[in-house]
């Protein structure tokens, strides 16, 4: 099977990009839910300051996506 | 494997404008926005029909929402606010309806016709994203000039008191920037992976397989309407408050 390098970039991109913002959303996540944990009567709140918080780590993964989709689709 | 366009595509032209597919499906969206809101708006009565009680009921559980983050300052910022939830809210679940990217028309010559579809998902143009991060940048900048005053305003910008903030003063414009590219690249990355998602899954597996991504896709749509315009907020909250000293 030929790989090109234009996939193989666009793969890698992907890959490596996404690596530091799961980690971030994960312990976001666990710091959200230990918080809850400790005050249920804040559930509410941290749910939403926690969704902000994973969509701004999300965003830098989706940078990456939109790099590797405009290697991959822009000729 | 199926045709994906990272832009979008070019249906007709009036003029030397050209009419996108994401443009029509923007201006459709905006056909049933306009009459949503004049028959929940046509008869307002203190007891509400159906329509405008929905309206209503939808209206405060923004502002109580809103409320939260911006306090006595809402009612100044929420027209803008619920304009953009509920603007982008749309534009997101409309590209997800059956028929949207998948009805179109064939173009070019017999070795390489592509196919076009004649609606395409607004948020999934990076235009349409741009177009609504200037405005919320903008309208950031207006409130900001507007509540404080042009001067204490424009002094987080331009301060010649001491060299740290003569320093960080340009930074602050920089910043301003990064607000606009990160609010566009944010929802059209996350919308137009989201099609992408959904294209390749059904390609892969035409049957049941999709449903649980739509799903998916619907609550991101959700939730990338929410953080725009809770960014939004708490940006305009920073512009809009005094300088500590």
């Amino acid at each position: 099977m030929a790989i090109d390098t234009t996939t193989l970039m666009a793969g890698l991109t992907v890959a490596l990009g996404s690596m530091v913002p799961a980690l971030a959303i994960g312990l976001m996540a666990k710091a959200g839910l230990e918080a809850t944990g400790r005050n249920p009567e804040a559930a509410s709140e941290i749910r939403t300051s926690m969704i902000l918080g994973i969509a701004f780590a999300e965003a830098i993964a989706i940078y990456c996506l939109v790099t590797a989709l405009i290697i991959k689709f822009v000729q | 494997m199926p045709h994906i366009s990272l832009a979008a595509e070019e249906i007709f032209k009036i003029g030397a404008f050209s009419v996108t597919n994401s443009l029509l499906t923007t201006w459709l969206m905006m056909a049933i926005l306009t009459f949503v809101s004049l028959m929940a708006t046509s008869k307002i009565s203190l007891i509400p029909r159906p329509i405008q009680s929905f309206v209503e009921m939808i209206l405060e559980g923004f502002f109580s929402l809103f409320k939260s983050i911006n306090g006595e300052k809402t009612k100044m910022f929420f027209p803008l606010l619920a304009t953009l939830f509920i603007y982008i809210i749309s534009a997101n679940w409309i590209g997800l309806l059956p028929g949207i990217g998948s009805i179109g028309i064939y173009k070019g010559e017999e070795a390489h016709r592509h196919f076009i579809p004649l609606l395409r998902g607004t948020t999934a143009d990076l235009n349409t994203t741009l177009a609504l991060a200037i405005t919320a940048v903008l309208a950031i900048q207006y409130y900001g000039i507007k509540t404080l005053g042009a001067k204490i305003y424009l002094k987080k910008f331009f301060d010649f008191n001491n060299p740290i903030s003569f320093f960080l003063g340009p930074l602050e414009i920089v910043s301003e920037f990064a607000k606009i590219l990160s609010f566009a690249f944010r929802l059209f990355g996350n919308i137009f992976a989201g099609e992408v998602l959904l294209t390749v899954v059904a390609f892969l597996m035409p049957f049941f397989a999709p449903l649980p991504f739509i799903g998916l896709e619907f609550f991101v749509g959700m939730i990338q309407a929410l953080v725009f315009s809770m960014l939004t907020a708490v940006f305009l909250n920073t512009a809009t408050r005094q300088a500590e000293h």
